[in-house]
């Protein structure tokens, strides 16, 4: 590695860079993988799919009874009528906050997370400390995440899986009786879709 | 009911000792992007269910958390490299010494390359024998 040159350097690859060149390099000659379509799943990840997308779903249940009941009896098509469907996405479960219960959603083997309509999930989702602790002590979770609940509501915890995926059906804030949907799409949070947090009016 | 203001989406900072991000780009260095979205060809492509990568990622990272990761979400594109790389071998697609040939040509050609260029790749110049 000694030499002694004065050109400006390029600063090494990782070990772990030069894995996943080594994968795809692979991959690629063997037509098992097509550039095109990589670069094509990296941009609808990072620009396409995200909350905005399940915040869309929780307010139409919100301002349409009857796609509401559509979605509490097959989510996976009735957020497919709103375009929203791939992987992760197959099989969806929409589980309904109400004044008596509180849903949250975890993965405790791994991470599975519904891609579709909440985008990839946030680092503390995929963390042990969450996976762990929220089917312990949801509560104290919730605490962390600021959230408190009255003491006679049911807290349900949902362990998704490979099969089966969750969305939380948050509850309607008091006071938006006023707003459009769009304007209720807005004040959707990912966490509250996840049951770490409440959708509070603007 | 409680007198703290509810957080939202993006404000996690109440919560210091669960890890977490901004609400906001999920991938934190491009080579997490391109595992990713080799996983989610391949599947489509038909290599595997998606449920048989769920339980190679879910042993990926319990075989880390065994070693002693404290597995707090920042490693978590580590085991899924690793977990697309053992499955592949699996599949028989490739194995790990034609991986880790590669990776020696891919060294090779990143030591080689002149500042601001791409490295080229050239097969064996990473002195590993390949296997084919």
């Amino acid at each position: 590695m000694a030499h002694d040159h004065d050109h400006p350097h390029n600063k090494p690859l990782s070990d772990t860079e030069l894995r996943v060149k080594a994968l795809e390099s692979i991959l690629l000659e063997k037509e098992l993988i097509d550039a095109e379509a990589i670069d094509l799943v990296v941009e609808t990840y990072e620009t396409k799919i995200g909350p905005r997308n399940g915040a869309r779903v929780v307010a139409k249940a919100w301002t349409d009874a009857d796609y509401k009941s559509r979605l509490l009896e097959n989510a996976t098509d009735a957020i497919a009528e709103l375009g929203f469907s791939g992987v992760q996405g197959e099989d969806m479960l929409v589980v309904e906050n109400t004044d008596d219960v509180h849903n949250i959603v975890v993965c405790t083997l791994c991470s599975c997370y519904p891609w579709p309509t909440l985008g990839l999930p946030p680092v503390w989702y995929k963390a042990a400390p969450y996976r762990a602790k929220v089917v312990k002590d949801p509560r104290g979770v919730l605490d962390e995440f600021g959230v408190a609940l009255p003491e006679d509501t049911e807290i349900r915890v949902w362990d998704s899986n490979a099969e089966l995926r969750y969305l939380v059906l948050p509850k309607r804030p008091d006071g938006t009786d006023d707003m459009s949907e769009e304007q209720l799409a807005d004040i959707v949070t990912r966490d509250s879709m996840i049951g770490t947090g409440l959708v509070s009016a603007p | 009911m409680t007198d703290k203001p509810p957080i939202r989406g993006s404000d996690l900072k109440k919560t210091p000792h669960l890890p977490h991000d901004e609400g906001g780009p999920v991938f934190s260095a491009p080579w997490e992007a391109k595992a990713f979205a080799i996983t989610v060809d391949l599947h489509k492509q038909g290599l595997f269910e998606w449920s048989e990568w769920c339980d190679t990622l879910s042993e990926e990272i319990k075989s880390a958390q065994a070693k002693g990761d404290p597995d707090l979400g920042d490693t978590y594109y580590q085991h899924w490299l690793s977990a697309l790389e053992k499955l592949v071998t699996v599949k028989r697609v490739t194995s790990m010494d034609t991986l880790a040939a590669a990776k020696e040509d891919w060294r090779a050609a990143d030591h080689h390359r002149g500042f601001g260029e791409a490295p080229v790749l050239v097969k064996g110049a990473g002195g590993a024998e390949h296997q084919h």
